[in-house]
């Protein structure tokens, strides 16, 4: 399988990016969730078996750019700075998997520049708001409150994958910054509640669209999968069993087979 | 030297099993459940009296503070509380100490700007201006600042409100953060170009080295004592050393919990006033404070790499307490040597002394007060003053001679 790191500089050179490259077939652009793009390379990998993948970090997540998370101001700069991205990565129109907050870049690039995605896959997006389901702050969680809010098997392996760090003291202090650091960069947009208007916009959204969400969600709730879908004409929403707010990580194939399923047409 | 009274202004009668009923003294306490608006208006009340009557018994400065929704402190608006003090103390030489209003959590800064501006006019000239960037909870939670802006605007507020204190003309602020079409406050402080600026911080950080860059007074508003500040206090002084600056003593404050009895055997009436305080109103999780994004990330690096000892507070008795120095108690003439060695050694200039805390009557609070303004800060006091001037105490204060102290004067 293909693979490859481009490094970007974007945004009048304030922010530079990585983008990891990998897979064949034709390009698939994948938007990493709040924890960074780490935990995702597993889920990546099943993609890269139909698609070329392309998949960013966030401002500010990228190794050596942490200061990148300063430099774009507001959601509204965000969404214009994947514009930029899309451009440099000359993807005119492209399928758009995003997961989390990812979901909800995803989506805000689907209603804000319509004719760029292709196709659409929400996997439990933020971005919407209901006060009877309110949204958990992921970022003032206590350490053992997270297993339960983020996994349906807090015990298990995926879990156990998602929350270590290694052995060695110097690896160990970077990937818990890198753990935390990414929340940092993501919750800059979407805090104190991950409601920034999707609501007024959701409507452009044009591209045919999967919005699959796990069952059992801790974070936010599979309620919201309803509300996605009655909001975007033509989408479709799928729940996973057995999994948490993390599907594309606890059921890592099956949620791969749909994603694959839907961009080939079906 | 000098030494002022700081006040938290906390609930002072939680139910006996608050820590089994909630696991933080901030965000999750529900005000029904156990708080009184009746008795709150009494503390209110208790906490302005006692800080009166610590300036007219000789404190050289009274020390508000801004929290929110906790248990441990709640003057949401310090500035309500400095603009009462600074009227009840015309007349006497004490320093109205806001330490201080949260400007990332204040929205236009300038409202604070105003509000200090206020009190300075009001007092007469006695205003220290204090700058905390605010307790992450505070800021975040409670205001809902983003985590990642709340130094950033910070920074931005500060140069903000410093411009409007001095401006000659009206200006037009086009910040990051902040935009307004045309500043020009009133009032502006009779301190000019702006009265001392005192800047807390928890440890040596960012907000120490910007302190240290723009000739502020650094405060370490530290619970731990000063037995347990050596580290701290010492990177800081060579911090100052490495970036120029003089060892002027009064670049420094510190905050400490001080407890005076008649005999070291009548110390144990501190006792369940100190445990409520470290084990009910001290006590937060880390998932409140240790937010994605408080921490710039050199910060973050930083604190994950090295991290500061967690002392388990409920578990510490008060013998525990004054063993490890957190507090300082004893008959007037322990605690005399025991502040004037930390003093020394931490080199303070400004002690800044909790002499209420917790669950404390005020009898318990004003005999603290006569027993420290008499039997020990006639020593404290004329230290570092044949070498040092204080360049961070209000102009006029520094020109006045100050009183002898005068036991439970009232």
């Amino acid at each position: 399988m293909a693979q490859e790191q481009k490094r970007l500089a974007l945004w009048q050179g304030k922010v530079e990016t990585e983008v990891e490259i990998s897979g064949d077939g034709p390009p698939l652009l994948y938007l990493h969730g709040p924890w960074g793009l780490a935990p995702d390379l597993p889920f990546i990998a099943r993609l890269g078996a139909a698609h070329k993948v392309l998949a960013p970090r966030h401002p500010g997540t990228s190794s050596g750019a942490p200061n990148a998370a300063h430099a774009i101001d507001t959601f509204w700069d965000l969404v214009v700075y994947y514009g930029e991205l899309l451009d440099r990565l000359d993807l005119k129109s492209v399928p758009i998997v995003g997961h989390s907050f990812g979901g909800l870049v995803a989506a805000e690039i689907a209603a804000s520049m319509p004719e760029r995605a292709k196709r659409l896959v929400l996997i439990d997006p933020v971005g919407l708001w209901r006060d009877d389901y309110p949204v958990k702050n992921w970022m003032i969680m206590p350490d053992a409150a997270r297993p339960q809010a983020l996994f349906a098997n807090p015990t298990g392996e995926a879990a156990r994958k998602f929350f270590a760090h290694p052995d060695d003291k110097d690896a160990r202090v970077a990937s818990i910054v890198s753990f935390v650091w990414a929340q940092a960069c993501t919750g800059k947009y979407v805090w104190p509640l991950p409601d920034k208007g999707l609501k007024n916009r959701i409507h452009r959204i044009a591209a045919p669209t999967l919005i699959l969400w796990g069952k059992q969600d801790g974070v936010i709730s599979p309620v919201y999968a309803e509300e996605f879908a009655r909001r975007i004409s033509g989408s479709r929403a799928e729940l996973i069993d057995e999994a948490g707010h993390l599907p594309h990580l606890e059921r890592g194939e099956q949620v791969a087979s749909r994603v694959q399923r839907f961009l080939a047409g079906a | 030297m000098k030494v002022c009274m700081f006040h938290l202004m906390p609930y002072r009668e939680l139910p006996q099993d608050f820590a089994q009923r909630y696991n933080s003294a901030h965000i999750d306490p529900l005000w029904f459940d156990v708080a009184d608006a009746d008795r709150v208006g009494l503390y209110y009340n208790l906490t302005l009296d006692e800080l009166v009557y610590a300036a007219k018994a000789g404190m050289h400065g009274v020390c508000t503070n801004q929290h929110h929704q906790n248990v441990y402190g709640f003057m949401a608006n310090p500035s309500l509380m400095g603009s009462i003090l600074a009227k009840m103390t015309n007349g006497e030489n004490t320093a109205i100490i806001q330490i201080g209003s949260t400007l990332p959590s204040t929205s236009p800064p300038i409202r604070v700007a105003e509000e200090y501006a206020m009190i300075d006019c009001i007092s007469g000239g006695r205003l220290v201006a204090g700058f905390p960037t605010g307790l992450p909870s505070d800021a975040t939670i409670s205001n809902g600042v983003v985590p990642l802006d709340q130094r950033e605007r910070y920074r931005e507020a500060l140069d903000l409100v410093m411009k409007a204190w001095s401006a000659k003309e009206v200006f037009a602020w086009n910040g990051k953060h902040y935009q307004l079409p045309a500043v020009n406050l009133w009032p502006r402080p009779i301190q000019q170009p702006h009265p001392p600026i005192w800047i807390p911080g928890s440890g040596i950080s960012s907000t120490a080295e910007y302190v240290v860059d723009h000739d502020h007074c650094f405060c370490h508003l530290s619970y731990q004592g000063a037995k347990n500040a050596e580290n701290t206090a010492d990177r800081y002084w060579e911090l100052a050393a490495k970036k120029g600056r003089d060892a002027n003593p009064y670049r420094f404050g510190f905050l400490q919990l001080v407890g005076i009895s008649e005999t070291d055997a009548e110390t144990e009436e501190y006792a369940r006033h100190a445990e409520y305080f470290y084990h009910n109103l001290l006590h937060t999780p880390s998932y409140y404070q240790a937010i994605p994004g408080c921490l710039e990330y050199n910060a973050l690096k930083q604190a994950v790499a090295n991290p500061t000892r967690n002392f388990n507070l409920r578990e510490m008795k008060f013998k525990d307490l004054v063993e490890r120095g957190f507090v300082i108690v004893g008959n007037p003439k322990s605690v005399r040597e025991q502040l004037l060695e930390a003093v020394k050694r931490l080199r303070i200039g400004h002690l800044m002394t909790l002499l209420h805390f917790g669950s404390m009557p005020s009898a318990l609070c004003r005999k603290n007060i006569d027993l420290f303004t008499r039997e020990v800060l006639p020593h404290l006091a004329p230290l570092w003053d044949d070498e040092w001037e204080d360049r961070w105490w209000p102009q006029r204060l520094r020109e006045t001679r100050r009183k002898p102290a005068v036991a439970g004067a009232a």
